[in-house]
Formats: structure tokens, sequence, C-alpha cells
């Protein structure tokens, strides 16, 4: 363990950066908009490189939480600031922590208006995503999940599309309406346990009575950030009407929160609630994977494809945790962090050719690949990441899930599998119209291939895709024995309350 | 006559020091009145910067003299730490709203010196109701209130919308003091006492039976009077006409003021007097607070004078607050005390904002008048920005914890039903808070409001801003003093 505070330095890095853009960038609108750039980008990566450390001085021996800093916050309560990472969050952390810098880079040219101010919510944004995922108590833990809405109200509003204001609302409420409902059930689990230490909480049985309704509450919660079917219809708007950087963080992290906070809150600490009610989880992800990948087809928005392309694979995601088994879980991790990197990737695709065109028509393309032979490579790379083939990051993921689903229940594997096949089918779809064909569009003819900064941006995208789906281990080795440990505290609570254990390992 | 009947005067020194400080301003006033309107403006600026200087002596002399349970004048007056808490609470929020208004009464000509007096002696009033010990001493207090508020309601005489304002907010004002007298009377008339011990007793009983019905009936009475002055839903109706149509300094003092003394007067005699009869005023209490959270929410929604609309959130925060009473525990009221010191930074920010909303040295109240506020007042939009969110509840600001540790003790006594409605109540709410917001940075700038923000709004603006992003950081101290003081008053 080291001395310096790692995890508070992350969490807080970006904040002191954004109170520097505040204070110092001034002058002439030009300059001010300079400034801002250049000190977001260093900001943030410093905070990557700051980063850096938690995954060489990782132990993947233990399920511990490491990096751990307790200080007393309203000792009165016996609430703490408490953070730590386990081998589930410190995967988040890092992916957030290398995306922040991309987004900054790829809003370089796009955003031209009040430049300033944009930069300073990303880098608050920053801030409460990382808290959100080192936080271990209950109430820490809140204010960064809730928290995040400001900046994502505030960047879609402002630097959203025509119909920002509603998605903006939209999001904001949708969320809002969730984590509230979540903070009466902590305010329950917190007297039941007399503790809002996460940590504690994990290994407390809570009252088999009370545990259904603390699960849905959190599952109000975490359903609307995942998002699943049917309170998805947020997720679409906000993609459509977000700047790009805004969509790619929100694909990229936000809806991780939701998975993350299942595997945090709903497994170990609800365990007789999760076994009753994953049949529900079950049915309602097929339904997002089957559904959302047929609405995805019909598409004329590449935006708005993609958003209901992560609907389905967070569907896989969903599905995966509450198999409760190794593979299931460790698949669903597997699954948001290829998804994090290339749904990012993809909303990237589509900011490419946005800032060209300005349009995000489907129709408006065709035959890009005689004016954009590196685009179209860089494209065709990631759709089929997101189509899941072997050698990408995204099949690891589908691959494990489908295996853990298929322990516990043929048909929803089954059914689960329709889905690849849905997205691909989707996906080649949209590569087709965008990418072959005739190039006829008058606007198109003359349109640029990639630049430097756009190659600077998708090149560690590209090696991350491909390590992941080469050479997996080096991520699972991470989260292995954490996930081992959630597993063995779901059975050992099962025993307690005498319920019988649902999953096969 | 032997010294130990003098009675000790040093327990009520802060309201004998205003008292006699407030009856030398209004001397001084009178005797500087002269001839050209230029003395006027200058009396009226001279008695306002004394007002604001005697406020603050006040608090600390209250604050130095704090300490332990002390009652005076035969237990008819009583301090303690709940009442040099509140007491605090109230003579900032007099003071601060004294130090935002000079400048408008002058622009608007109503720089007269009796401003400040009347608002200094509205707060020594409210700092009487704090301290009460007995239904005398409470009503008294409570009169000196709302007699110097009706006055001011009508200050700018020869507006109709503010007279209007004065009238309403007096018939109404007096029905509710008449109902809160009924439910005295019949207290004293089922009890056969005024103070508060001896009603404790008496309606503790020998544990036998429950209280006479006679007594129920008074505290109805009570509580409804009581729901008149914190105006709860269903005795709201006044706020927004009155918070409407009197002059924006003076909105902006009833919307915390009063609101604050009327909240700690409520819980001094519900948890006073009344504290084990918690079983037959909770569903009273739960009541009104449902409602007017509800009530507050959705009336809101459709308002576009931002003075009605505050009004509305007001009504909206009374009922969290009574989340906290209605819980009837020390963690309760501890949650009400941390809310309404939150509630008083939120408010007096919000409204320095309201007052910086003139064009052309004319106030303007649409929220639309807003419009493109985060192009052209940039450090304003913020905030103005920051204290909607806090207002919403959403975190890291000060709001959310002022709704935890609400929602906490609410938890604890098993009110779920009520929790979950004020959880969902601030979802609705937050929709117009986010409106405003909307309207300052997504739409295009309308005509740009007066600029230079005067110096003191402006520092008002930073203090209060401060305070509402780094209470969340360190809420120490008054998570502390909150504490000692629903102690205090637990311990009557």
């Amino acid at each position: 363990m080291s001395e310096i505070p790692l995890l508070s330095l992350l969490t807080f890095l970006p904040l002191i950066g954004a109170g520097m853009i505040l204070v110092l960038a001034r002058g002439s609108d030009a300059d001010v908009a300079r400034n801002s750039r250049w000190g977001a980008l260093w900001t943030s990566g410093a905070t990557f490189l700051v980063s850096l450390p938690l995954w060489f001085k990782f132990d993947i021996t233990t399920a511990n939480f490491q990096f751990v800093e307790k200080i007393e916050w309203m000792p009165q309560f016996g609430i703490s600031y408490h953070m730590g990472v386990d081998g589930i969050s410190l995967l988040f952390v890092l992916l957030t922590t290398l995306l922040t810098p991309l987004c900054i880079l790829a809003s370089w040219e796009a955003i031209k208006d009040r430049v300033k101010e944009y930069m300073i919510s990303f880098l608050i944004l920053e801030t409460f995503m990382i808290g959100m995922f080192c936080a271990l108590d209950l109430f820490v833990f809140y204010i960064f999940f809730e928290a995040v809405l400001i900046p994502m109200f505030i960047i879609i509003g402002v630097w959203g599309g025509p119909r920002r204001v509603y998605a903006a609302f939209k999001l904001f409420l949708y969320t809002l309406l969730g984590s509230v409902l979540m903070l009466v059930a902590m305010l329950a689990m917190y007297f039941d346990a007399g503790t809002s230490n996460m940590v504690e909480l994990m290994s407390h049985n809570f009252p088999v009575s009370l545990q259904p309704w603390l699960w849905l509450a959190f599952f109000a919660s975490f359903a609307v950030k995942v998002p699943m079917w049917p309170v998805h219809t947020w997720l679409p708007d906000a993609h459509v009407e977000a700047p790009t950087a805004g969509s790619v963080i929100l694909a990229g992290v936000l809806l991780k929160f939701g998975g993350y906070g299942f595997l945090r809150f709903s497994l170990p600490m609800f365990p007789d609630a999760s076994v009753m009610f994953a049949s529900l989880i079950f049915t309602l992800s097929i339904i997002a994977v089957i559904y959302t990948s047929l609405v995805a087809l019909a598409q004329t928005d590449m935006k708005k494809l993609i958003a209901y392309s992560s609907v389905a694979h967070m569907g896989f995601v969903t599905a995966g945790t509450f198999t409760l088994n190794i593979h299931g879980i460790e698949g669903a991790i597997y699954q948001m962090l290829s998804h994090g990197i290339v749904s990012a990737a993809l909303f990237l695709i589509v900011g490419v050719v946005y800032d060209r065109i300005h349009s995000r028509e489907i129709s408006d393309y065709g035959g890009l690949v005689k004016r954009m032979p590196a685009y179209s490579l860089v494209f065709m790379l990631f759709m089929l990441a997101s189509v899941g083939l072997p050698g990408t990051g995204g099949f690891v993921g589908e691959v494990l899930v489908l295996v853990g689903l298929f322990q516990v229940n043929t048909w929803v594997a089954a059914f689960a599998a329709t889905g690849v096949i849905l997205g691909a089918a989707y996906m080649l779809y949209l590569y087709r119209r965008i990418i072959f064909g005739q190039l006829t569009k008058e606007g198109l003819m003359k349109i640029k291939d990639l630049s430097a900064r756009e190659w600077a941006i998708f090149a560690p995208l590209i090696v991350l895709t491909l390590w992941m789906g080469i050479y997996p281990s080096s991520f699972l080795d991470f989260m292995h024995v954490s996930v081992e440990n959630l597993i063995k505290q779901v059975e050992t609570a099962l025993v307690v309350s005498g319920q019988a254990v649902l999953a096969g390992r | 006559m032997p010294m130990a009947q003098v009675p000790s005067l040093i327990p009520a020194a802060p309201e004998l020091f205003m008292a006699v400080m407030i009856m030398a301003m209004l001397m001084f006033g009178v005797f500087q009145k002269s001839a050209s309107a230029g003395d006027e403006v200058r009396t009226a600026r001279y008695v306002s910067h004394l007002s604001v200087a005697v406020l603050a002596l006040t608090v600390l002399i209250a604050v130095a003299f704090s300490g332990g349970r002390v009652l005076v004048f035969n237990e008819l007056f009583v301090t303690d730490d709940f009442a040099v808490f509140t007491k605090v609470l109230v003579l900032l929020a007099s003071a601060v709203t004294i130090l935002m208004a000079q400048s408008f009464l002058e622009r608007h000509k109503m720089a007269r010196f009796e401003y400040p007096i009347l608002i200094a002696f509205a707060s020594l009033g409210m700092m009487m109701m704090i301290s009460a010990n007995n239904l005398m001493s409470l009503y008294l207090g409570l009169e000196l209130q709302s007699l110097s508020l009706y006055v001011i309601a009508s200050f700018q005489r020869d507006d109709s919308r503010s007279t209007e304002a004065g009238l309403k907010y007096f018939v109404l004002g007096a029905l509710a003091s008449g109902m809160l007298l009924y439910g005295s009377s019949l207290i004293y008339g089922f009890t056969g006492t005024t103070d508060f011990a001896a009603i404790t007793a008496a309606v503790a009983g020998d544990g036998t039976h429950g209280p006479g019905l006679g007594v129920i009936f008074g505290i109805v009475f009570i509580l409804a009077g009581l729901a008149f002055k914190v105006s709860a839903v269903p005795f709201h109706m006044w706020t927004p006409d009155v918070y409407e149509g009197a002059p924006t300094p003076v909105t902006a003092f009833f919307a915390i003021a009063p609101k604050i003394a009327a909240l700690a007067l409520f819980m001094r005699v519900m948890v006073g007097p009344f504290g084990g009869l918690l079983a037959e005023w909770q569903q009273i209490v739960i009541f009104i607070s449902m409602a007017s959270m509800l009530l507050g929410a959705f009336a809101a929604l459709n308002q576009t004078n931002i003075k009605r609309l505050m009004a509305y959130s007001s009504i909206g925060h009374v009922g969290y607050a009574l989340i906290g009473i209605a819980a009837g525990s020390k963690a309760g009221i501890q949650g009400v005390l941390i809310y309404l010191t939150i509630y008083l930074a939120m408010n007096l920010g919000t409204f320095a904002c309201i007052l910086c909303m003139r064009r052309g040295d004319q106030m303007v109240e649409q929220i639309s008048d807003l419009a493109g506020l985060g192009k052209t007042h940039k450090m304003l939009a913020l905030a103005l920005t920051i204290f909607m969110f806090s207002m919403a509840g959403i975190p890291p600001l000060a709001g959310f914890i002022g709704k935890l540790y609400i929602f906490m003790p609410a938890i604890d006594a098993g009110l779920y039903s009520l929790a979950v409605v004020g959880v969902l109540a601030s979802v609705v709410s937050a929709v117009y808070y986010l409106r405003i917001i909307k309207i300052m940075y997504f739409d295009d700038v309308a005509d740009s409001l007066d600029r230079p923000v005067e110096k003191t709004i402006g520092w008002v603006l930073t203090l209060s801003g401060l305070f509402v992003v780094i209470m969340t950081f360190y809420p120490g101290p008054i998570l502390d003093s909150a504490k000692l003081a629903a102690a205090a008053l637990f311990a009557g």
C-alpha cells in the first residue's frame, strides 16, 4: 500500500484542474479557449498517469480492498470518507481515466462555444466518476453517484443538439427518480446494520423480509442507469443530443454505474433477493437484447443505432451478473469493459464524420471507403468488435456470459445468443450503408480522412480492443480473486438464510 | 426588598439589549428627520447600518451568554442551546436582509428609517417566540412579530399589490392567531395552566387513560395556528400572494426569518409541553408535511413569476422540515435545525440573485427574464445554478445534506411512506429548479439585466454560495451544535 493517498489524489486532481482553469484562463476569447483545452488535456493526462500505479501496484492475490483511505467525516453518525478499490472497481477507474483525455481530444475542434465551461464540466464529471468507483461508504457513494447528474445535465443541455433540453431533462429526471428511492433504501440499511461502511455491509445479513424491498429500491436506480428495458428510453435521446464526447463518456463510463452497482450492492448485500429476482432480471435482459436489437435494425440515425446497441449489450451484462457463477460475472465485467471501449470508439467514429458533414442520418452517407480508407478500416475493426468477433474484446465477454448463462438456464442462453446474431445484422447493415456503395453524395466528394489528432484518439482504443481480445488474462487476473470472493459471500449468505444454492460452479 | 427577589436579567440580555437599542434608534430616526428628501434617505441609511450592527451585537450577546437551561420571569421565558441556535439563525437572516434591502429601497423611494426598525421589532418578537415557556409569552412574541410583519408587507404604500399583500396577510394572520389563541384557551381550560412544564405534567396524567378530548382539540387548534405561521398546507393560501405582492427584499425576509422562527416555535411547543402526546399529533404533522411537499412540488411547476415560485418552493421546504418534527426524536429535531441552517443560506443566496433581476432600474420578476444569464452574467448565473441544484437536493451541495438528515430520522422512526413521498416530491420539484437553470444556460439571451451587481449583494452571493458548496465537505461544526441544541430542547 502506498503512502500517498493515491485514490483521493486521483479523484480530486481533475477538480483542482477545473478550479485552475476557472481562475487562470483569462484574456481574449481565443486565449481562454486555447488555455482551457490544454489545461483540461494536461489535467486529464496527468490523472491518467497517476492512475497507472494502480495497475502496477495492485495485488491480484487478495480480494481485500486496496489503497484504502479512511477519514472521519461525520463522526456523530459514524459516516466516514472511505475509499478503496478491489478487482471489480479497479479496471473501471482505469477505464475512466483513459477515456476522459480522449474525450477532451475529441472535443478539441467540435466545441467552439463556451470552451472554458465545457472543459470545467468535463473535469468535474471525471472527479465524480472516479469517486463513485472508489467510494466505500454508502453516503460517499451516493454523493458521487448522483452528483454526476449535474455536469452531465449541463454538458447535454448546453452543447447538445436541437432537442437537447428534452434529452437533458429526461436523463436527469429518470436517473434522479431511481436514485432517490435508493437513498431511502440506503438509510434503511444504515439503521438495520448500524453502519454505512460498505465493507461491513457486505458481510451483514439483512433480514430476508427486508431484502426484496431494498433490492427493488436499488434496482430502480441501477436499472435506469444500465439501462434495462423498459426504462431505457432516456438513453437514445441523451445519446443523440449529447455532443460526441458526452456520448462517449455516457456509453463508456456512466452506463457501467448500474452494472457496477449490481455487483457492489445487490449481489453481496441482498443475496436472497438477488436469487429471488434473478428470473426477472433474465427476462428483462432477454427482452432488452432481442427487442432493442430489432429496434436498432430500423434506425436511420447512426447515434441512435449505436445507443440501442448499447442497451442490447448491457442486457448481456445484467444477465451475466445474475448467473451468480464465475463465468457469468467475469463475463459481465469483461463485457462492460470492452463495451466501454468499443461503444466509446463507435461514438467517436460517428463524431468524426459528424464534425465534417454535420449529419447523423445514415442516408446522407455512402461510399466513404473511396475517400476515407483509414477511417473505414478503423470503423470496421470496432464494428466487428461490437459484433463480438473472436480476437476482439467483445468476443470474450459475450462468450463468458453465454457460458455462465448456459449453466443456469439453457433457454436463457439460447435467447441471449440470438442477440449476437441480430447484433451482427444491424452492425453490418450500418457499415454497408455508410462505407460501401457508390460515392454519389455531393457533400462527401471532398471529405477528408482521419487527421493526426483523430489517429491519436483511436490508437489507444485499437490497441486495447485487440489486447482484450487476444490476451484477456491480463485483465481477468485482476478481477478473478475478487469475483470468487463475491460468489463465496453470496453463497455463505444463502446458506445462513437457508436458501438452496441456485447456481453451481 | 431582598436582592434575591430581583429577577436575574442576564438570560434575557439579548432581548433586553435589542429592545432598548430599537427604541433608541427610533428616537434617533424621529429627531433626525428634517426638511429635504436627501436627509430622509441619509437617516434611513444610518438607521439601517445601526440596526445591522445591533443585530450583530445581539448575536454576540446571545452566544456569549449561552450555555445551560435557564428560566426567568416566573418561568415565562427560557433560554437554552436550542434558543441560542435558532436565534442566531433568525438574527443572521434579518441582518442580511436589511443589508440587501437598502439600495432597493433607495431606488424605489421607499428608504425610510422605519423599515429596519420594523424588521428589528419583528426579530425581537421572533426571539421571544423562540424563548417562550408559557402559552402567554408565546402569544406575546408571536403577535409582536406578526404585527411588524403586516406593516412591512405593505411598506410600499403607493403600490396596490403591496397594500393588498399586507391586508391579506393581516386578515388571514389574525384568523390564525385567533385559532392559536382559542387552542391555548382550550388547553388552559382542560389542564388549568399555561405553563409548559405544568402542561407536560397535566397531559401525562396518571398514565391510566389518555389525554382528554378537550386537550386534543386544543392541540389541533394550536397546530392549525402554527401551520399557518409556517405556511404549511392546508394553511398556505396567503403565501404566494403575499410573496408576490410584497416588495422583493420584504419577500426575502418573509421567506427566511419568520419561517425559521415559526418552525422553532413549532418544535418548542410540540416537543415541549405536548412531547408526551406524540402519538396524538404525529399523524397531523405527517399529513401537513406530505401535503406541503406535494403541493410545493406540483403547484410550482407552472409558475412564471419567480417570487411566486419561491413561495411554493418555501412551502415545499417547510414540508421537508416538518418530516423531522413528525419523527419526534432528538435526531429529528437535529435534522430540522440542520435543514433550517442550510435553508437560510440557500434562500439568502437565491433572493440576492432575485434582487439583481432589474432592467433599467425596474425590477423584473418573470422567470423568462433570466434567459441567457449564463452568457451575460456568468458569476451570477453560476451562483443561482448552485442554489437551484442545492434546493433540488442534488449532492454534493448542502441541500442534499439537509435532506439526508431529515430523511434519516424519518426512516429510523419507521415513517417509510413519508420518506418515500418526500423523495418523490423532490424529484418533481427538481423539474422547476432545473427549468431555471435551463432558462439561464440553454435559452438565448433576452435583454441583459442591469450590471454591475451591487457590492453588498455580491458578498452575500459569494458567502452563501461558498457555504452551500463547502458545507458537505466540512459539516462537523453545524452537526455538532445542532445536536446540542436538539438535546437542549428535550431536556426541558
